[in-house]
């Protein structure tokens, strides 16, 4: 993120020429202060004891030391120098080792009014010379003083104090410093002794609240002169790296948007999202009553990316891992090889564990380090136990954020308590998602069954139809809903529905085949017909042919007689005359 | 060890150059320390502007201020000590 921020940091640079700001490496504080604590001024952080002030102002004096090459100066109040340098080792920061190489000087200012009496006029000399040979000493450009309130306590002159403070602050402007001034907070004051008369160019509250027992850090931007700031309480915490803040959300909406698309490992599912399934960087919300198979529909889900070579993380707040492969054997899912291959991570927690802040930021922790293509919190219902709902959907908001900038896709699931679409978590997340399944119990004739709606997806053509959700041996699938003149039918009803059409089927099938065998019974009665007809015909015509040739025959015959009787009559006339006559009698 | 070294009260006195203020304590010091402790003690005046290293040591806050090394315990009085009893007092010259 440390990359991020210095972009960040030069982007504002050019927008607010006036100002010019130092980074403080804090992450998130730095986006939300639009680029850093004002250079070369004092900023007063306050907040009541243990709301982290010196967590914060030594993170950024360490910060600077290491990465921004701002060597710093802490004059610690408070704390002997060996108990700071314990207290921030849990940070993973060490104070020796960057004070031997020179990057920082820590001063620890030791005041006890039992030590020290006063007497007449004074001034606080002595301080300035110690902060300015500190300063010297390592070329310091940040400073911190933690806490200067206790001052007050050591010393009873509280004119000369005041007046040596009002100077202090401007000396330290002189010299170009970035500084941290921090102070306890007062009773209707940011600070018990008024400090923020003097510190008035950066004021940051810090303040620690517990809530239904879980607690929560938040850091406020009292003011922040001459730049612009988020003005909302962002919540922060304090963790082994060191102080994390948390923006609700960049303010921009610019995110860059793919329309590659991923399976949601259910081809009969995707085929009701266009063919295709989800938009990669997308979010998905899955949300059902109890036992309709959300986590069925986000293991296959994780299943199917795991194939696809991807990673998927996946958070279990709810069920431990191993659980969850167990029970998603008894639909052919085997999650345990993809954890062995490193594709799949669990990452299992109760809910109640931390305050939803922490939670993000493990969430955010576990992503860094895991790089997943497809991130499944399971489910986010719980959530709602932690925190209201409107912090739950901030949280999600900002989560959905991060995700979509890192083009991760994500997918929640949510547990309806009843069974109306108006469920709480669900309206509160609905908005901020891209697609919104509904896994509901559709209960008829004496069984449940589920139906699978696809309540919004953007920008994708979806189906608008219910789809019955089968969990079986094999997996999911998702069938078409039979319509019958009750209603949908599922379940045994749908089975019994397409028997039904199986019979009448088979039935309508037997029936054909004896129309058909009807009509080649016809059809050889008719044939038959047709050849005694045929042959009937034959005869007549034979008939008529025997009268015709008859006839012919005789018309032959008759000619040949008189061709013979001529013949003869020739024949006579040439021979013997007298023989003619013979033949005329 | 020399015998300036064994004085029964070393007074030490971090001023920030000379002001009017350190002046005005150096001068009060003296006068006490003539009237209280002749020839007891030994005063040392640290100028911080010359040597600022020397304030971390001794954890000089405000200026000028006086610091009794010896005896122990360390006592410390700020201010130009211009309250001769509080300074006696502070001290532990005379009882409170």
């Amino acid at each position: 993120m440390k990359p991020d921020n210095n972009k960040k940091q030069k982007k504002d640079d050019k927008k607010q020429l006036g100002l010019q700001k130092t980074p403080s490496g804090i992450s998130g504080l730095d986006e939300v202060t639009g680029g850093g604590l004002p250079k070369g001024r004092p900023t007063l952080i306050c907040g009541e004891a243990g709301s982290g002030k010196t967590m914060m102002s030594v993170e950024f004096i360490v910060r600077g030391a290491t990465q921004f090459a701002e060597p710093g100066v802490i004059m610690t109040f408070e704390e002997r120098v060996p108990e700071l340098a314990l207290n921030v080792a849990s940070l993973g920061f060490d104070l020796e080792k960057l004070q031997a190489n020179k990057k920082i000087k820590v001063d620890y200012v030791h005041i006890a009014r039992t030590e020290i009496s006063e007497t007449g006029e004074y001034d606080l000399d002595g301080l300035f010379i110690r902060l300015e040979y500190a300063i010297n000493t390592v070329k310091a450009k940040r400073v911190v003083l933690d806490t200067i309130e206790n001052l007050f306590g050591g010393l009873a002159n509280e004119a000369i104090l005041r007046a040596e403070l009002r100077r202090l602050f401007t000396w330290l402007k002189d010299k170009g410093v970035t500084a941290i001034i921090t102070g306890e907070r007062g009773d209707g004051k940011l600070t018990r002794h008024g400090l923020e008369e003097y510190v008035s160019d950066c004021v940051i509250l810090l303040d620690h609240r517990v809530l239904n027992q879980i607690s929560t850090r938040r850091l406020r931007i009292v003011k922040y002169r001459g730049s612009l700031h988020g003005t909302n309480e962002y919540p922060f915490l304090i963790d082994n790296d060191g102080i994390v803040v948390l923006p609700v959300t960049s303010l921009e909406l610019d995110k860059e948007v793919t329309s590659e698309r991923i399976s949601s490992g259910i081809p009969s599912f995707d085929e009701m999202l266009g063919g295709k399934g989800f938009f990669r960087g997308g979010s998905i919300l899955i949300s059902g009553t109890a036992g309709t198979g959300k986590t069925s529909i986000a293991t296959t889900f994780a299943d199917g990316v795991c194939r696809n070579g991807e990673r998927c993380l996946y958070f279990a707040f709810e069920e431990p891992p191993q659980q969850i492969i167990r029970n998603m054997r008894s639909i052919n899912l085997h999650l345990d090889k993809h954890v062995k291959t490193g594709l799949l991570k669990f990452c299992a927690a109760r809910p109640t564990l931390y305050g939803l802040e922490m939670h993000l930021v493990a969430i955010y922790k576990e992503i860094q380090k895991f790089k997943p293509a497809v991130v499944i919190l399971d489910p986010i219902t719980n959530f709602a136990s932690i925190g209201s709902l409107s912090e739950v959907k901030n949280m999600l908001i900002r989560l959905i954020d991060f995700l979509q900038n890192e083009q991760i896709t994500v997918m929640f699931t949510a547990l309806n308590l009843n069974d109306s679409l108006r469920d709480p978590t669900d309206e509160a997340v609905s908005s901020l998602v891209d697609s919104w399944l509904l896994v509901k119990d559709i209960e008829a004739n004496g069984e449940r069954n589920r139906g699978l709606y696809v309540m919004k997806s953007r920008g994708m053509k979806h189906s608008n139809q219910v789809r019955e959700f089968v969990i079986s041996d094999d997996g999911l699938e998702l069938i078409n809903v039979y319509v019958g003149p009750d209603g949908i039918l599922t379940g045994s009803a749908r089975e019994a529905q397409m028997i039904q059409e199986e019979t009448g089927i088979a039935i309508r099938n037997y029936t054909l085949n004896r129309k058909d065998r009807e009509i080649m019974r016809k059809r050889q009665v008719l044939e038959s017909k047709i050849a005694s007809l045929n042959a009937e015909f034959e005869s007549v015509e034979e008939e008529l042919n025997k009268v015709y040739e008859e006839e012919e025959l005789r018309k032959q015959i008759l000619n040949k007689n008189r061709e013979t009787m001529q013949n003869i009559r020739l024949s006579g006339e040439k021979n013997s005359k007298p023989k003619k006559p013979q033949n005329d009698s | 060890m020399t015998a300036e070294d064994t004085k029964k009260w070393e007074l030490r006195l971090y001023i920030a150059g000379h002001t009017e203020k350190s002046v005005t304590a150096l001068n009060n010091l003296r006068k006490y320390c003539e009237e209280h402790l002749k020839g007891q003690y030994r005063i040392e005046v640290i100028d911080l502007l010359r040597k600022p290293q020397l304030a971390e040591g001794d954890q000089i806050l405000a200026t000028p201020t006086l610091v009794r090394k010896v005896p122990e315990p360390i006592r410390k009085i700020i201010g130009d000590l211009s309250d001769e009893e509080k300074v006696l007092v502070g001290l532990n010259i005379i009882p409170a």
